[in-house]
Order: structure tokens, then C-alpha cells, then sequence
């Protein structure tokens, strides 16, 4: 599904390499989780991917089910089936959050060739899949995000994606500013679009998260490299020990 | 020769062979006064701090510039709402695309009919709110329209009115070159929306005298369009009792001048005034609002909300000011002015002014320029809307504060569909 290949980048504005050689394959149905300590790199092979401004790949590849991101706009890279859920949500006042989404949805659909959702049916498919998010009519109605408390804005995060229906999920920190409950809520949300087809790719500082999701690989990235791959227990060994033990044992 | 003695002099040759429009002993009373009070004054030029961002001369010279006529299928605007409908064609009234003047609570005259007879209750509100409004700043192009204008409506609301009229003004003649003067008043308690719509002439002068008494309210709506050769200046004085509300909301795009003047008098305690406006501007475009609030009674609320968007070299101008008597205590006075530049050859020039002569007063103010927010047209492309629908979307959100200060949910929504409908014809 995604596959990336000695990634090396780093910032436009500054002579500053961030990712130095990332190396990492994310198969259909399966959860892969990135751990690491700040600054290590995780935020921005989320936005390379996604393809945010600012960022240059200076050597390596990534591709989603065989075609080159890299090349692409970040909405053609959405269109194909990317989706990144956000640390921090974006505020965007005047627009209601409803009709964020059918442009969204509708603008995919379009450049997939495929007919737009009417706006009946879009009002039957959202209405459904907000409700198992525990996210009412007035959040739909309300400007994106405005006056959302965190665990608002990370349900909405999981309500688009749900909606969108990705191959490929990036979830950026998702858990970061939740509480418990919030992330349980969140987790389920996750959980329930787990399929066949789908790959994700958590990342996550805390092991907590990953008791929600099960991941089936996870990683711990330290200085924009991949250093050490594991299973599930890999987590657990973060949680308790922290980075420091991995990180001397790679070195 | 003083600047003022040289500015009289050139206003006089501007004036020479203008005659005043005849009229029943109060009008040719309030034209002779106005015209009095222009003289004094004289022409607004380029070098007048009131004009430092805005040139007049095109306002002022003899003939209108000519102004292309636009062509387009779209919906004329408010089409769909239930209105009494009032026509002008280049600054004419037009019987025959009018409605009748008859609603309950409502009585609605015509300039030319009233100025005729010897005596009338406009005789207390024409030339007189503009007069009054001529200080600490002049505004000589108001008292131009008050010598000069023939046409317009006088509209008193008595009561409840639930059916906004409409004003269209329909631009057919290239060259024409248009003044019109509107007069309202609602006693207390009474109610009443106003919709202004059309691109009205190749120059168009515009006064509104609008008294709403204790406890009334008054709402306005007003689209000027959308040819973009024309000219405007207009004029809204209001004069605010207790309690009272005015609320007013301008969508300005295209047009090559445009200078909006708000001049608003809060006289009696707890009134509230919202003036806001929003302006798409593309290319040789210039609006200006220019605002003046005087807070002269207690625990009245005043907000100014305008926002421009402007590209390929367009320009905002805002002159916005509060002012609060001595003894207006407890005031609460906002003012808002923002551009969204989506390049690097448009500009704004904004002069926000506060000043504040009592103790107990909140009042703010801000002003901005920027671009687009890069992270929330992110955002939008992560989600798979391309660039220049994010962008529009962006737009539409900048200007969305402004918009908002509309009260009626479908004169709100008649607004952000020719929004959206502007952006859109520039997307292609």
C-alpha cells in the first residue's frame, strides 16, 4: 500500500535535513504505529506525505499503491486515498463544517471520475456515521472546528475520514490533548474503519493510544531515521524503559 | 489666495450654470441651504485629509466617465424574496417597473412629488441630518446631493413592517450621471428593512437620511454592482433614538470608485448600531468606507465590521472612526477592518481612529492585512478540494464576519450566494 524508500528531507526555507533515510511499508489491513521522542521527525514524514509546502525531498520515494506522491498536489494525493488526520485541526471560521465535507467529498469523487453525492444522500451517510461518533447535528451545522474542545476536533478528524473512506490513513498524534474517555470514543472510530483495504499509520509519543488500536508493527523513530522495528511489545518496552535504552542500544 | 479661497474658486466655475431643481417653499429652502453649505466648503480635492486615499476628482469633475454596461445571466439579486420593488434607471424613478407605494405602516413618496408641495414632514429630516453631519468633518459631495437631487424616495414607517422595499437601481446609459436622495423615518417602535440593489448609473451620488426614533428598528441591506466601470458615492446619516436599533450591511464588487460614507449619531440611551460591509475587488478597483459613530447618550453598543479582499491590484481604503461625548457612559464601540490580499499588488490603506471623551467606556479596534491562511488552505487540500475551491472557500470565510451582521437568514444567504457566485465566474 505505502511504501517508502530512503526518504531524505529537508526544509525549503532552511539547509536543515530532517528525514535522513526513511525506510518503511505499510501493508493493506494492517496498523503500523511510529513512536519517538520530539523532534525526531514523525510530524514531518506525516506532512511529506501528505504534501505540505515547505518541505524538500532531496533523495528517496514514496508511492501509494504503486503511483509516485511525491509528484503530486496534495488534494490529487487525497483524491487517490491519502488522508491525514491532523494534530491540530484547523479553525475555519464562516464555513460550516457540512458543507466543508460534501466539497471535500465531491471534489474527491470528481477527480476520481466518479458522480458527486447528492445532497440527500450526503445528509443520510453523514448523519449515520456521526452518530456512532457521538457527534450531534449542531457540530455539523458549526463553522470547522470553531469552538471545539479538542476531543470535538479529533472525533471531527475520524468523521472525515470516516466519510472519505481512504486507503491509506495517517493519524498525526491523534490521542495528544485527550482524555480517556475522548480517546476511547476516537480509538472505536479508528477501529471500526479497520479493513482489508485499508492501511494506517499512527503516530503517536505514548503507548496509551496503541492499547486502543493494536498496531500489528511498530517502529521507534529517533533522529529522521527508522531505528529499530518491532511488535506490539516494542510499545510496551517505550512505556516502560522510555526512548533512552533504545536509542544507546542503537547507536 | 488661501487653499480654501482657490478651492471656492474652482467649485464656483464647477457649479457655474448648474440651477438648483425648482421646488414648493421647504425644498428650494434646504437646496439653497446646502448649496450654501457647499460653496463654504468647496469641492473635496486631492490634497483634503478626508481624500488622502481616495481621489476625487472624478467624483467632482464636470461629466461622468464613461461606464460600460455588464452583460450576465445571473439572477438578479433578492429576486426570490417577497418586496415591494421601487425602480430607477440611471437615477430615474420608473413607474411602469414599480410596485404600487402601498403597505400597511408604510407610506412611501416621491422625492420629486414631495419637494413640490409647500410644506412637508421631510422638511425636518432632508439636508438636515446631513447638515448636521458636516461636523468635525466636511462631506462636501452630501451637500452637493442635498442642493442637487431630484429624485428618491421619503418613506415614513409607523408601525411594524414585515415586506423589505426594495430600491433597483438599473444602469442603461453609459454616460449617465445620477443623484438620488432617499429620506426615512420610523417613528418609535416601528420596524423596517430597506434592500439597495443595481449598479445605478456611470456616476452615481447617493444620500440616505434615515431617523429611527425610540425603540425602532431599522435594517438595510445593499449590493452595489457590478459594472465595473462605474462611480459611486454614497451617504447614509442616521440619527439614533432610545433604544433603538440600525443595522446595515454592504456588499460592494467591482466598480472602479467606490466611497461609502457612514456618518451615525447615537442621541438616545441603549441603542445599537452595526455597520459592516464586504468588498470584492478585482483589478483597477477602488472602495472606500469611510466611517464616523458618535456615541452621545449612555450604554449604547456600536460595532464596524468591513472586510475587502482584493487582487491584481485593487485597493481598500477604511476611515473609521468612534467618537464618544463626555457624557456617553458606558459605551461599548467595536470596530473591525481586515483585508485578504491573495497577491502582492493590491493594497489597503486603513485609518482607524478612536476618541473617547468619557471614563467608562469599552471600546476597540483593529485593523489587518494578509494572505491567505496557508495552513487552513492545507487543511482543505488534505482533504482533497483543490487550490482555487480552498481558496474560495478561504474567501468566503475571511468575509464571513461581516456577512454575519445580516440579521434575516435569506437576505444573508441571497448575499453569500452572489458571493460565491462571483468567485466562482473568476475561477472559469
Amino acid at each position: 500500500m505505502l511504501e517508502i524508500k530512503g526518504l531524505k528531507v529537508k526544509l525549503e526555507e532552511e539547509d536543515k535535513q530532517i528525514l535522513k533515510g526513511v525506510d518503511l511499508t505499510v501493508e493493506a489491513g494492517k496498523v503500523h504505529a511510529i513512536m519517538g521522542p520530539n523532534g525526531s521527525g514523525k510530524s514531518t514524514l506525516s506532512y511529506v506525505l501528505s504534501g505540505r509546502d515547505g518541505y524538500e525531498v532531496t533523495e528517496g520515494s514514496a508511492t501509494l499503491g504503486g503511483e509516485d506522491l511525491l509528484e503530486l498536489e496534495a488534494e490529487e494525493r487525497a483524491a487517490l486515498g491519502l488522508f491525514l488526520a491532523f494534530q491540530y485541526p484547523v479553525e475555519i471560521p464562516g464555513v460550516g463544517n457540512m458543507t466543508f465535507l460534501r466539497t471535500a467529498v465531491n471534489a474527491q469523487r470528481k477527480a476520481r471520475g466518479q458522480d458527486e453525492m447528492s445532497a440527500a444522500e450526503f445528509l443520510k451517510v453523514i448523519r449515520a456515521k456521526a452518530k456512532t461518533l457521538k457527534i450531534d447535528a449542531d457540530m455539523l451545522k458549526r463553522p470547522v472546528n470553531v469552538g471545539f474542545s479538542g476531543g470535538e476536533k479529533k472525533r471531527n478528524e475520524i468523521l472525515q475520514m470516516a466519510m472519505l473512506e481512504p486507503k491509506m490513513c495517517i493519524l498525526d498524534e491523534t490521542d495528544s490533548g485527550l482524555d480517556v474517555d475522548a480517546m476511547k470514543l476516537v480509538a472505536e472510530g479508528v477501529n471500526a474503519l479497520r479493513d482489508e483495504g485499508r492501511g494506517f499509520l499512527v503516530i503517536t509519543h505514548y503507548q496509551r493510544l496503541l492499547d486502543h488500536i493494536k498496531p500489528d508493527v511498530v517502529h521507534i523513530m529517533a533522529n529522521g531515521r527508522i531505528v529499530k522495528t518491532g511488535g506490539p511489545d516494542l510499545a510496551l518496552e517505550v512505556e516502560k524503559n522510555g526512548y533512552a535504552d533504545i536509542l544507546a542500544e542503537v547507536a | 489666495m488661501s487653499a480654501l479661497a482657490k478651492k471656492q474658486e474652482s467649485t464656483a466655475a464647477r457649479l457655474e450654470g448648474l440651477a438648483l431643481p425648482k421646488g414648493g417653499a421647504w425644498a428650494t429652502e434646504a437646496r439653497e441651504a446646502a448649496l450654501g453649505r457647499l460653496q463654504t466648503m468647496g469641492l473635496p480635492q486631492r490634497r483634503d485629509e478626508y481624500w488622502k486615499y481616495t481621489r476625487p476628482d472624478t467624483l467632482t469633475q464636470e461629466n461622468a466617465p464613461e461606464a460600460s454596461l455588464f452583460v450576465s445571466d445571473e439572477t438578479p439579486l433578492f429576486d426570490e424574496l417577497d418586496r415591494l420593488k421601487i425602480v430607477f434607471v440611471d437615477g430615474v424613478f420608473d413607474a411602469g417597473q414599480s410596485d404600487d407605494f402601498a403597505g400597511e405602516n408604510l407610506t412611501i413618496e416621491r422625492l420629486s412629488d414631495v419637494a413640490e408641495a409647500d410644506i412637508h414632514w421631510a422638511r425636518d429630516l432632508y439636508g438636515v441630518l446631513e447638515a448636521n453631519g458636516q461636523t468635525p468633518v466636511e462631506r462636501p459631495l452630501a451637500a452637493m446631493n442635498t442642493a442637487f437631487a431630484t429624485d428618491g424616495v421619503v418613506i415614513h414607517v409607523t408601525g411594524p413592517v414585515e415586506r423589505p422595499v426594495s430600491l433597483i437601481y438599473r444602469h442603461e446609459n453609459t454616460t449617465s450621471d445620477a443623484i438620488l436622495h432617499h429620506v426615512i423615518k420610523l417613528d418609535a417602535g416601528a420596524s423596517f428593512t430597506l434592500l439597495e440593489n443595481g449598479p445605478a448609473a456611470a456616476r452615481f451620488n447617493k444620500s440616505m437620511e434615515v431617523d429611527v426614533a425610540d425603540g425602532a428598528a431599522f435594517h438595510h441591506v445593499r449590493a452595489q454592482g457590478r459594472d465595473h466601470e462605474r462611480r459611486a458615492v454614497t451617504h447614509i446619516f442616521a440619527r439614533l433614538g432610545t433604544e433603538s436599533v440600525f443595522k446595515s450591511f454592504t456588499l460592494t464588487v467591482n466598480g472602479r470608485l467606490t466611497r461609502n460614507e457612514a456618518v451615525i449619531e447615537l442621541t438616545g440611551d441603549d441603542a445599537v448600531a452595526h455597520i459592516a460591509g464586504a468588498a470584492m475587488g478585482d483589478g483597477d478597483f477602488l472602495h472606500d468606507d469611510t466611517v464616523f459613530v458618535t456615541h452621545d447618550a449612555v450604554n449604547c453598543e456600536s460595532r464596524q465590521v468591513f472586510k475587502k479582499v482584493l487582487r491584481n491590484g485593487a485597493t481598500g481604503v477604511f476611515q473609521g472612526k468612534i467618537l464618544v461625548k463626555k457624557d456617553a457612559q458606558k459605551t461599548d464601540g467595536y470596530q473591525i477592518s481586515q483585508s485578504l490580499m491573495l497577491d502582492d499588488d493590491s493594497q489597503f490603506l486603513a485609518k482607524p481612529e478612536l476618541e473617547i471623551y468619557a471614563d467608562d467606556v469599552a471600546c476597540s479596534h483593529g485593523s489587518t492585512s494578509g494572505a491567505i491562511d496557508e495552513d487552513a488552505l492545507f487543511y482543505l487540500r488534505a482533504r482533497g478540494v483543490p487550490r482555487d475551491i480552498a481558496t474560495d472557500l478561504l474567501v468566503l470565510s475571511f468575509v464571513a464576519e461581516a456577512v454575519e451582521e445580516i440579521e434575516h437568514e435569506s437576505l444573508r444567504d441571497a448575499i453569500n450566494t452572489r458571493l460565491e457566485g462571483w468567485l466562482e465566474r473568476r475561477r472559469g
